[in-house]
């Protein structure tokens, strides 16, 4: 089954097409990556589907339920959580409290208060953050900001979680232990929709890679086949890819 | 003998400190002079305004210069219904009509303003005051044709108790909106509002909310200030003073405390007024000189004096305390 599905998907910026007519979907329990050379599109795809940016065109669908027009704030609790690439914590506020204002306010059906903050804690002990709850997150280090963001995401108890550049920045065992923890939120029954930079994680973990470049999707198939289609190599290594072969 | 068990908690301090400052302020006005009662009740005004202001403004991020348009629509409403003939309403009818011409002013301008950000709509609500004072001259010159108004006497002990009750109310409003998912909302929208967005946080109707909530008080405040007014015009009632005061005073008092903008209210209201009678030349000199080195010393305000005494008043009472448990962990 189709969890998300997105369908002739356009964004202008003026005369510049961001992302142009790009069909994708995602299936239930997936995990799926998306890549491609930086502006090629994959964040402000997520942006749309996110409804951070409105479309210019096309329609994108969650569980068969058109998305277009609703607010950031409906679509997560329509449950499509999301993080950012470049992390927007709520810096002046303990780890607990960022994560609490998931669980208050991102869930399909509202929780009391004692159950989201129930919440909270166990998605603090899911990423392994329960000894820092009380830490303000702008004293934390880059990887574990990257924690909190995840941990408020899944609060909101999402089907479908976006991803956005999770490893950007990380270090090889960061990346070694985010990449655990993305198939353990997948084997929550989590969907899992990922933008990446990082080959590493998206050969181990993927199980179907779209590629974008200059706003079109050039390319989909398992990481296997991304990694010897001629298009996606040259675009990634240039023409020194053909000197080579 | 022990004599740590006479030093009472911090909680019960509080409980006993608060008990006698409520009898106080309710028997003031039995036993003092006018002048005291009218100056304390100047002082309430300051709270409700600097509370209400911080209550928005300061989880939210959204440097609100609006307070003097609120106050002055509830001070230019209570003119309206409260003439030299007598009033039109009862007083507290008069002051409810008042908060509620706030509240809607604040909510309707709220629905336009909100979505802007920053600086802009700090401009936008400073235009606010300016826009109504001209709009209200303008029609009392060429409608009513009226210059000003005059106010039917209220007593100082009325407009005391009055204003005492719209303190309290402030503080519990501020206290309960603090501990509430809507407090936890307003935060999270002073740290990311885009994030809050993607959270699920109703970022729009969270900031009119509580906009047109902090509005009411002002409102109030104005409604029950009229009257010792006397005479208003719409110079007097949009006086911007009243919307940079409580802000300076929100920030000198120390905005991440509840009580911060109180005890900077308390005090800054006091002292102004008292330099302004005694050094009448030299009260603004002075003033600024203090302000300079609260803000230079004290970032976080004068709040941020209470955990600085703490730590040092409180280290060797802590060490009696816990000098006595070790004492009586030996005896066990």
């Amino acid at each position: 089954m189709h969890i998300l599905e997105g369908q002739g998907v356009t964004k202008l910026f003026g005369g510049l097409a961001a992302v142009s007519n790009v069909d994708f979907h995602v299936d239930q329990g997936e995990i799926v990556g998306q890549i491609g050379p930086n502006g090629a599109g994959k964040t402000t795809l997520f942006n749309l589907i996110s409804a951070a940016l409105p479309f210019s065109s096309g329609e994108i669908r969650f569980k068969g339920q058109k998305l277009n027009g609703l607010k950031p704030n409906q679509i997560c609790q329509k449950g499509v959580a999301r993080t950012f690439q470049q992390t927007k914590i709520f810096a002046d506020m303990p780890v607990f409290q960022n994560v609490l204002v998931g669980a208050s306010f991102g869930t399909p059906n509202r929780l009391s208060q004692a159950d989201a903050a129930r919440e909270a804690s166990q998605k603090l002990e899911f990423v392994g953050l329960s000894a820092m709850s009380a830490t303000l997150v702008k004293d934390l280090t880059l990887v574990n900001q990257k924690r909190v963001e995840v941990a408020r995401a899944l609060a909101t108890k999402p089907e479908l979680l976006l991803l956005d550049e999770l490893m950007a920045g990380l270090n090889p065992t960061e990346v070694s232990e985010a990449m655990e923890l993305v198939r353990k939120i997948r084997d929550e029954g989590i969907t899992i929709f990922m933008v990446e930079h990082v080959m590493k994680a998206i050969m181990g973990i993927c199980g179907r890679v779209m590629v974008l470049h200059h706003g079109e999707k050039i390319a989909e198939g398992t990481p296997q086949e991304i990694s010897c289609n001629k298009q996606v190599i040259e675009i990634y290594l240039g023409e020194e890819a053909h000197a080579g072969s | 003998m022990d004599i740590t068990r006479f030093i009472p908690t911090n909680r019960k301090l509080l409980l006993v400190g608060l008990l006698i400052l409520i009898i106080f302020l309710t028997t003031f006005p039995l036993y003092s002079k006018e002048y005291y009662i009218r100056l304390m009740a100047i002082i309430f005004m300051y709270i409700v305004l600097a509370v209400s202001w911080a209550m928005f403004s300061g989880p939210t991020g959204y440097m609100s210069l609006a307070p003097a348009a609120f106050f002055g629509v509830g001070v230019y409403t209570a003119a309206l219904l409260y003439q030299l003939k007598g009033p039109l309403l009862p007083l507290p009818a008069i002051i409810v009509v008042g908060s509620l011409a706030s509240f809607t002013l604040a909510f309707l301008t709220g629905l336009v303003t909100l979505r802007l950000k920053g600086i802009y709509f700090a401009i936008f609500s400073f235009g606010l005051v300016v826009f109504l004072k001209e709009l209200i001259n303008y029609l009392e010159i060429h409608v009513s044709k009226v210059g000003g108004r005059h106010i039917s006497y209220v007593s100082n002990t009325t407009v005391f108790y009055i204003l005492l009750g719209i303190c309290v109310a402030t503080l519990l409003t501020a206290y309960f909106i603090r501990r509430s998912r809507l407090g936890l909302a307003m935060q999270s929208i002073g740290g990311n509002e885009e994030a809050a967005a993607h959270m699920g946080v109703n970022t729009t109707r969270v900031k009119i909310l509580t906009f047109a909530i902090s509005a009411v008080f002002m409102g109030a405040a104005g409604a029950t200030t009229a009257p010792r007014l006397v005479y208003i015009d719409p110079g007097l009632a949009f006086n911007v003073t009243y919307s940079f005061i409580p802000i300076l005073m929100a920030v000198f008092g120390g905005m991440g405390t509840l009580y911060g903008p109180v005890i900077g209210a308390a005090v800054f209201a006091y002292t102004e007024i008292r330099l302004r009678q005694q050094y009448p030349y030299y009260y603004m000199l002075t003033w600024g000189i203090i302000l300079i080195i609260i803000i230079f010393f004290l970032p976080a305000g004068l709040a941020g004096l209470i955990p600085k005494l703490r730590d040092r008043l409180g280290g060797p009472i802590s060490k009696l305390r816990k000098g006595g448990e070790a004492e009586e962990h030996a005896h066990t």
